[in-house]
């Protein structure tokens, strides 16, 4: 064990911070997350030039270029959280299709796609579940059968997140109808103006149309929008998802959570006296603060791995299930703390924290089934972690 | 910045592994809980000869001059293999206490003492945790008298170090006006005594006893939270290779998915403890401030997650789990036992809102 930071991280820290003092009035509001706001994209803007966004990607694809330097990332990640400022824009363009690009894509997809993804001029969709392919992703159906120079894509995406917003999507088709459900598969890279595609919002419990239904009718997409080979779409869409739990389950946000919450708790008061005096609430608070610790130290332990390029084992794997469940119980304590003034919602008089709290209750629990359920985690942890057998297989009637 | 062990931190728990993986096996265990103590002495010698208790004590009185690191890792080893062992009381929390609570003199004879093997400490800090039944002692010219409940490391203790109001006394354990009651809990790998003394001779302590007793108090509590830890990660191992072993329905218990879902939660709830009880332990040595924070954090979390696991890896044994056949509960039993002393998880975060300013 050994905390301190050498003097170079040291420096590198108050750089971050300097940049962060000098250029606070630029910075949008943290809720703000609209895909297509200005102040995001001059924002972004900004971090891509100090490199505290896209920071390690390739100079020639519009990244910083710097060496991969997990505690660097730290701390860019600590003092944006500190300074309460967001940091650059996260989307699953940016975190799980660059990737996936620079890791499988053709030369010409780098050149084309990575670079006006990473301002935010370019947005993107991820098209994988189907109303018959949620946990069970390989069931998916939707099919592109090859046509001259063009795949001809016909089906349905549904819970696609974004995609009334977006420019573009990848997505998983069906291209090899007659080979094993996994390797039937491809990744493709199209347009959503292409025509053919119609989107339908729909509402979730929030409120909110976050995420959509997709149906693709006769939709061309030209061949050479492929990502990897014919077939091999599983595999590159796995190349993705790890990219994806590893955005779920951040414990900066849970301990950036817990602290506003000791705030209300010290601030609000039942019957003249603050919530803090009241021992249960208190109770509750600091048993969440424990777990709160134990995650920050988690990560810890995995910055500690990556920087010595070693895989983070269990401390890794269960980051999504634990991490996405803890931010939920916080803001359920959030709001049985507010009491009747937990409930006020949308733009009521007297709510607190523009209702953050109601909808990030609601919102985390979408999180807690996306991205590979708790359940799913739990058979990831407990056959790739545990190595205990998996389900046998039923046989096909 | 770097959060892990070092190799020599590796190196020592590994060693300690091995040997009680030799010594401490389910048999020794029973035996010992029978009532054997030359067993439980055979130990003791084993661990003295891997320098084991010398690891906390302070290079300048002939220890090892490690820190709660490294003691917490060894701690997280005894209660892996449920060894009957008073290494937090004699060696964690004594030691803490001797090296603030005394003067230059008092340290180096009895940690001296303590090195040569002629002294070994139990201590009794309940009643500066929260005193039940009246419990507790008073000095009066350089005698102590009342009540120290639940006094640790009876097993192998010779003299005790005893909070005493606001000061910090040793006793022998032979001298006149000792009274020991034995209690029985449900833990039979170690020995807890309730002591009354009447007008019993000291050596009072003449450093800041209550800075001492605390920092008892702070060791004490994270070297049972590892203690915790050990045996969980035990029990998680055992119940995840005893449903690979176990048929039922023509297939391990292991595919069941109910079966691996009880086991991905433990794992998935205990993974995280090992960090936290790393930095709590690293705390107390090189982050002062956060040390009684954080020791509170890790002994009231891992009760809580060593109590999800007892009985969770108990349930995936089926009844063989509940059978004395299969010794489980020899680790149950230690987890419960952890749990309750120096503060429950209750008492310990209502010490971390005080802590915060959260409460008074
Ligand atoms: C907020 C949100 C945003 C999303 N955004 C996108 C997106 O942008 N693009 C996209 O493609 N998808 C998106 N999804 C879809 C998401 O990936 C799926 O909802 C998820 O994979 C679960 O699939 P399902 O909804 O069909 O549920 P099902 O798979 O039907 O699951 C229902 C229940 O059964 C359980 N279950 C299923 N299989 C197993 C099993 N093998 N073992 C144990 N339990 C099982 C599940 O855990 C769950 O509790 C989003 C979902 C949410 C909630």
């Amino acid at each position: 064990m050994n905390l301190d930071f050498t003097l170079e991280y040291q420096e590198f820290r108050a750089e971050v911070r300097d940049f962060l003092e000098t250029h606070k009035d630029s910075a949008p509001r943290m809720s703000d997350r609209g895909v297509r706001s200005e102040k995001r994209r001059a924002w972004q803007k900004i971090l891509l030039e100090h490199g505290y966004a896209a920071r390690t990607l390739p100079k020639e694809y519009g990244g910083h270029g710097a060496a991969p330097d997990a505690l660097k990332s730290r701390i860019i990640a600590e003092e944006f959280s500190r300074a309460k400022m967001p940091g650059g824009i996260s989307g699953q363009g940016i975190n799980m299709l660059v990737p996936t690009l620079l890791e499988l894509g053709t030369e010409e997809q780098k050149q084309k796609y990575i670079e006006p993804t990473l301002t935010g001029e370019m947005v993107w969709c991820q098209g994988y579940s189907e109303p018959g392919a949620g946990s069970d992703l390989a069931a998916l159906r939707t099919s592109a059968v090859l046509e001259g120079d063009h795949f001809v894509v016909n089906g349905q995406k549904i819970w696609t997140s974004t995609a009334a917003q977006a420019d573009m999507i990848f997505c998983l088709v069906r291209t090899e109808p007659d080979a094993p459900k996994h390797q039937g598969i491809s990744y493709l890279l199209f347009s959503m103006d292409t025509p053919g595609i119609e989107v339908r919002p729909l509402m979730t419990m929030t409120g909110q149309a976050e995420f959509n239904e997709v149906f693709f009718t006769d939709v061309r997409v030209p061949a050479d929008q492929i990502v990897g080979q014919r077939g091999e779409g599983w595999m590159v869409a796995n190349a993705t998802l790890t990219h994806e739990r590893g955005m779920l389950g951040d414990p900066d946000a849970a301990l950036s959570r817990l602290n506003s919450i000791a705030e209300i708790m010290q601030k609000e008061t039942v019957d003249g006296a603050p919530l803090m005096d009241n021992a249960v609430f208190r109770d509750r608070l600091i048993a969440l603060q424990a777990e709160v610790f134990a995650m920050k130290f988690n990560g810890m332990r995995l910055t500690t791995s990556a920087t010595q390029k070693k895989s983070g084992g269990m401390a890794g794997m269960i980051v999504k299930l634990q991490g996405c469940e803890l931010n939920h119980r916080l803001a359920e304590l959030a709001i049985d703390v507010m009491g009747e003034y937990g409930i006020l919602f949308e733009d009521s008089p007297f709510i607190r924290d523009h209702g953050m709290w109601q909808t990030a209750y609601m919102f985390d629990l979408g999180l807690i089934i996306g991205g590979g359920s708790a359940q799913i985690q739990k058979n990831i942890i407990s056959e790739r972690g545990l190595e205990m057998p998996r389900e046998p297989k039923v046989a096909k009637k | 910045m770097y959060f892990g062990l070092s190799e020599d931190q590796i190196m020592l728990q590994d060693s300690v592994r091995r040997f009680l993986e030799a010594q401490s096996e389910l048999e020794h265990v029973r035996v010992y809980a029978e009532g054997d103590d030359a067993l439980a002495g055979q130990l003791q010698n084993g661990l003295m000869e891997l320098g084991v208790p010398l690891v906390f004590i302070p290079e300048a009185q002939g220890g090892l001059g490690m820190g709660v690191l490294e003691a917490a890792l060894i701690q997280e080893m005894l209660g892996r293999f449920v060894a009957p062992s008073a290494f937090t009381p004699a060696y964690g929390m004594a030691v803490a206490g001797l090296n603030v609570g005394t003067n230059a003199d008092q340290r180096n004879v009895w940690l001296g003492r303590i090195v040569g093997g002629d002294v070994v400490m139990g201590v009794g800090v309940t009643e500066a945790v929260g005193a039940r039944e009246g419990a507790g002692l008073t000095l009066s010219a350089g005698a102590v008298s009342g009540r120290a409940s639940f006094v640790m490391g009876a097993e192998t203790a010779t003299h005790f170090l005893l909070a005493a109001g606001d000061a910090l006394v040793i006793i022998d354990r032979a001298a006149d006006g000792v009274t020991e009651t034995a209690l029985t809990t449900i833990d039979k790998t170690r020995k807890t005594i309730m002591l009354d003394l009447e007008n019993v001779t000291c050596d009072v302590l003449e450093g800041s006893a209550q800075p001492a007793v605390e920092t008892m108090i702070n060791v004490g509590r994270v070297l049972l939270a590892a203690d915790s830890f050990g045996a969980a990660e035990m029990m998680l191992q055992k119940a995840v290779a005893y449903a690979k072993d176990r048929e039922q329905f023509n297939r391990p218990i292991a595919s069941f998915q109910a079966v691996k879902h009880m086991c991905a939660d433990m794992a998935a709830r205990l993974e995280p403890c090992r960090s936290l009880l790393w930095y709590a332990a690293y705390a107390q040595d090189n982050v002062p401030e956060e040390g009684p924070l954080m020791a509170c954090m890790a002994k009231s979390h891992i009760s809580e997650v060593g109590k999800f696991i007892a009985r969770t890896a108990t349930e995936v044994h089926g009844g063989m789990g509940f059978t004395d056949l299969m010794g489980l509960h020899y680790w149950f039993k230690r987890i419960g036992f952890n749990r309750q002393l120096l503060g429950g998880p209750e008492k310990t975060r209502h010490d971390a809102a005080v802590l915060q300013g959260f409460s008074n």
